[in-house]
């Protein structure tokens, strides 16, 4: 007997789902393993950070203005993106694609916003000379030990690397947001369902980048204002 | 049964439903931000942090990415496979402080590299 006539005659009872067990097409099963691939990418990496964080003198510079308003104000993006996208995909069920359409490019928006907001944010750090393996002069003075012991300079590896991976998902996502957008109405519902997922996805992990590498590294005592 | 098909049919939750769990993550953001000030042990605050980020992830995949209106056998395919491997990754934790404890602490200066002895 064949394989394909074995599953013919296989109750589907069995499986609850007849020949679709998970009841999602081909397309978004693999959209979902691709994010559980990505989401062991984004783990190893953070895990990595605190492994380093752990291991050594870890400088705490942010002060409230720029970085924690920057940084609050891009989460509002994200999170703003993940409402609109999925009022994106709700209207796409609905069989309303210019509607869709339209929330769509509002996501876009946010997304770009999230972007050129980080890459401020960025240029402010490497005015004050934050560099992948070098801290800025005056850093290195406040945040060495009373021991002696200086802060490590992987701060700038470890906060390039993750945040610019993830700024890198945000940017092809909005480049796969404005191809969906421009297609919408050829593509099946689940095709922007799928899209969708890939955004939430996005949001997702800056919901564990921000208060990992942010709000852990606040400079409370105002230490770089002195 | 053809799932594309059934996928267009019904797309779960309403718009309201959508804005509350939008307003529930801004409201635990801010309860992070708020953290970052109060004076506490970094463990705690760790501890604190990932808990909220956690229930805010949790809400994005249950409700954004409508997981929880998804079939249990996807579910269960996803969730607990991703989350043994995470917490799998934590083996090589316990080295970092090891490591730490292996760095050379500096009583008042650091040490200044001996000069090379001269051959007779």
């Amino acid at each position: 007997m064949s394989t394909e006539a074995h599953v013919g005659t296989f109750p589907a009872v069995d499986w609850e789902g007849g020949t679709f067990p998970y009841r999602v097409g081909h397309r978004k099963l693999g959209m979902w393993l691709f994010i559980v691939s990505d989401s062991l990418t984004f783990s190893a990496l953070l895990i990595g950070y605190s492994y380093l964080r752990a291991s050594n003198v870890w400088p705490t510079p942010f002060p409230f203005y720029p970085s924690i308003v920057f940084s609050s104000v891009m989460t509002f993006c994200l999170l703003s993106s993940s409402l609109t996208m999925v009022f994106g995909v709700s209207a796409s069920s609905k069989g309303d694609k210019a509607k869709a359409r339209k929330w769509i490019l509002l996501t876009i928006f946010f997304g770009v916003a999230f972007i050129v907001l980080h890459l401020i944010e960025w240029r402010h750090l490497i005015e004050e000379g934050l560099r992948p393996f070098f801290l800025p002069e005056h850093w290195v003075q406040v945040f060495t030990t009373t021991e002696g012991v200086p802060p490590s300079p992987l701060f700038g590896a470890t906060f390039f690397t993750i945040t610019g991976l993830h700024m890198f998902h945000v940017a092809s996502g909005a480049v796969y947001l404005g191809v969906v957008a421009a297609r919408v109405k050829k593509l099946r519902h689940e095709d922007v369902e799928i899209s969708g997922l890939y955004w939430h996805f996005v949001d997702l992990v800056w919901m564990f980048v921000f208060p990992l590498i942010y709000i852990m590294s606040v400079d409370v005592g105002g230490h770089l204002a002195r | 049964m053809d799932a594309h098909a059934h996928a267009e049919e019904h797309f779960a939750g309403s718009n309201r439903l959508f804005i509350s769990i939008w307003v529930w993550l801004l409201g635990l953001t801010l309860i992070e931000i708020f953290l970052a000030y109060r004076p506490m042990p970094i463990h705690y605050m760790l501890v604190i942090l990932l808990g909220l980020s956690i229930i805010k992830a949790a809400l994005i995949m249950a409700y954004f990415m409508h997981l929880r209106f998804e079939r249990l056998s996807l579910i269960l395919t996803i969730v607990p496979m991703l989350v043994v491997c995470i917490c799998l990754l934590f083996v090589f934790f316990p080295d970092s402080f090891r490591s730490a404890g292996l760095r050379y602490q500096f009583k008042e200066s650091p040490p200044v590299a001996p000069a090379p002895v001269e051959e007779p």
